[in-house]
């Protein structure tokens, strides 16, 4: 049975499933904020009533199942391959709405060709791109964006960057791709902030929409699991140290992506 | 149609185009760019949807992608573009998108070279990628066959929701020669009722290779094997040249296939009984035919660009049956006509084959 079914005839719904998602428990752990930001997808694909046009790549990692809680049309892509998988389905459908959801091993290690060159293309596809400086779903190994001296199952002594290489920031990376219009790091710590990564959201499927080019939302996003802590604290672990490494900011907005009313 | 002289690489471009491919995305690579190149200019000026990719893996993916949202797709490529591509042959595999390959196949290992070769024939029949699964593969021997194979991979492929392979070599892909192109056909418009094209109306599809539950992963590939079986009884293609009276059977596909052509008529104006079967599928095998061929020959000779590939799957089939001898020239190199004769006539020597 629905939750809506459940609620009382006398009581107003003031807070509900959005239509684009399914009435489905997430498969994720308690405290990880992949639910948080496929709400806020959801809720963005309502807001500008594009649910039967939208269709959404799911990336390898933690949400690799991400087609099970919307309720638009999905394809899962290889590792890292999503935006080339976005990029032919846009090609061929460029009336509908396309995005990709990636993970930092998915858009910042294997999958960064593809990124960047779909950037560069200018591709009229929207890219939400989760950061949580490890890998989840294998395990809690070093992710290409694992903090410096970060403890992971494979820097058991902390990244040493002289032998695994520095954190990837890849918005400022695609920011000077001349293909991309709007480039954003934002963070999902509080309501705030939760609501500020909702509007870059907007932005950037706005961007698709008006035909401008590529535009990416990174979201700083927690792992209590894989960074041993408890969620509240990885809240703050979030706010305190991944902001050191990866500024929250624009790094890029044409003034076409301005002007958009988001 | 008027016949018209033709390169093997323009000639299936131009015949994809005609056939209503609507969208090719590839990256270049010698022996086969002057498909991509073709495709740049017609591709855009028919409307439809031409792209260079940053690399053949984002090329299958983006193949992949429009496979999806359920167009008629397809790319080309050269042996190493062909194993970068093997990732995407598998979840196109297992997610059941229709999807057209052409390998023009050169020399290998590794970067080896930009000569005709044979030498993706295990990894094109057998080992396409992770998972159990076979693409069909056509195998043309002439840039009219070739042209005439491409309408048939994209039915194929959209009939049975498959991976196709056209396997030409470097030769096939450089020569000219006089080939008649098909009528214009126009881009199919509607989209299959598995494509995700937008929920508008109905509900939501997914389309992926992921079964995290075992019991679920087992229909499908039980699903993927009874679809197999059903191409393998029905698809099958090769074709024969005096086998009637054959008490020697040569065995050959693709250029080397039109090679020993000439070795047969050159072997029965000796009055060797010289017959030939030229695979035109190489997976589905021919392996009943070869099987009761078997039967009625002394001997067989399996000539190959290769270190014997196809040798195989005739062995297999043989059986033991009746000798199987193998010509085979490696690294770019094509096997001449009195080489392989000189083989033929060694043969009828050890089997007893003159009268």
């Amino acid at each position: 049975m629905s939750v809506q079914a459940t609620i009382p005839e006398d009581m107003e719904v003031i807070y509900s499933y959005p239509a684009s998602m399914t009435e489905r428990s997430t498969h994720y752990c308690p405290g990880c904020t992949h639910g948080v930001v496929h709400r806020l997808i959801a809720e963005v694909i309502d807001e500008l009533g594009i649910q039967g046009q939208t269709i959404g790549i799911a990336p390898v990692g933690c949400a690799v199942l991400a087609y099970d809680y919307f309720d638009v049309d999905f394809v899962e892509a290889s590792h890292g391959r999503a935006p080339a998988m976005a990029t032919g389905i846009k090609r061929v459908n460029p009336d509908k709405v396309v995005f990709t959801y990636q993970g930092d091993g998915d858009l910042a290690a294997i999958g960064t060709a593809e990124i960047i060159h779909a950037a560069n293309r200018g591709e009229l596809i929207t890219t939400v791109f989760i950061n949580n400086a490890i890998y989840g779903m294998t395990g809690g190994q070093m992710a290409p964006t694992t903090l410096e001296g970060m403890v992971t199952t494979s820097s058991p002594d902390g990244r040493d960057c002289r032998i695994a290489g520095y954190p990837v920031q890849m918005s400022e990376i695609l920011a000077v791709t001349s293909g991309a219009v709007y480039i954003t790091r934002e963070i999902v710590a509080d309501i705030p902030s939760i609501n500020k990564t909702k509007n870059a959201i907007k932005r950037a499927f706005m961007a698709q929409i008006a035909g401008l080019g590529f535009a990416c939302v990174e979201v700083l996003s927690t792992c209590p699991t894989n960074w041993n802590i408890d969620p509240w604290k990885a809240m703050a672990w979030a706010k305190e140290n991944m902001t050191q490494t990866f500024p929250l900011g624009t790094f890029k907005m044409t003034d076409a992506v301005k002007a958009l009313k988001a | 149609m008027t016949k018209e002289l033709l390169k093997g690489n323009v000639a299936f471009a131009e015949a994809a185009v005609r056939y209503g491919v609507q969208a090719y995305f590839g990256y270049p690579i010698t022996p086969q760019s002057e498909a991509l190149e073709h495709l740049s200019g017609r591709m855009i000026d028919e409307g439809r949807v031409f792209l260079q990719a940053e690399s053949e893996v984002a090329a299958i993916n983006m193949v992949y992608g429009a496979a999806c949202a359920g167009v008629r797709v397809m790319t080309s490529t050269s042996g190493p573009g062909f194993s970068l591509m093997a990732e995407g042959f598998s979840y196109i595999a297992g997610s059941e998108v229709p999807a057209v390959v052409v390998n023009m196949m050169r020399g290998g290992p590794g970067l080896g070279n930009i000569q005709p070769s044979q030498s993706d024939y295990f990894f094109m029949t057998k080992t396409a990628g992770h998972g159990d699964f076979h693409p069909i593969v056509l195998a043309p021997a002439t840039v009219q066959e070739i042209i005439d194979m491409m309408g048939l991979a994209f039915d194929l492929a959209e009939k049975y929701r498959t991976l196709v392979y056209v396997a030409g070599d470097g030769a096939l892909g450089q020569m000219m020669e006089s080939a008649e192109l098909p009528p214009m056909q126009p881009v199919r418009t509607e989209r299959p009722d598995w494509a995700v094209t937008g929920n508008a109306g109905r509900e939501s599809r997914v389309i992926t290779s992921l079964y995290l539950n075992p019991d679920h992963l087992e229909k499908l590939n039980l699903h993927l094997q009874r679809k197999l079986a059903t191409i393998k009884e029905k698809e099958v293609r090769w074709q024969e040249y005096q086998t009637d009276d054959a008490d020697l059977l040569l065995i050959a596909y693709g250029t080397v296939g039109r090679t020993c052509l000439s070795v047969m008529r050159e072997a029965r104006q000796q009055g060797l009984k010289v017959g030939l079967l030229r695979p035109q599928t190489l997976w589905p095998f021919a392996e009943a035919r070869i099987a009761k061929l078997a039967k009625q020959v002394r001997g067989i000779l399996v000539a190959e660009m290769s270190a014997g590939q196809m040798l195989e799957d005739v062995e297999r089939v043989v059986q033991g049956k009746v000798p199987i001898h193998f010509h085979g020239r490696m690294g770019g190199i094509m096997p001449m006509v009195d080489e392989i004769l000189a083989d033929v006539e060694k043969l009828a020597e050890e089997v007893g084959s003159k009268e």
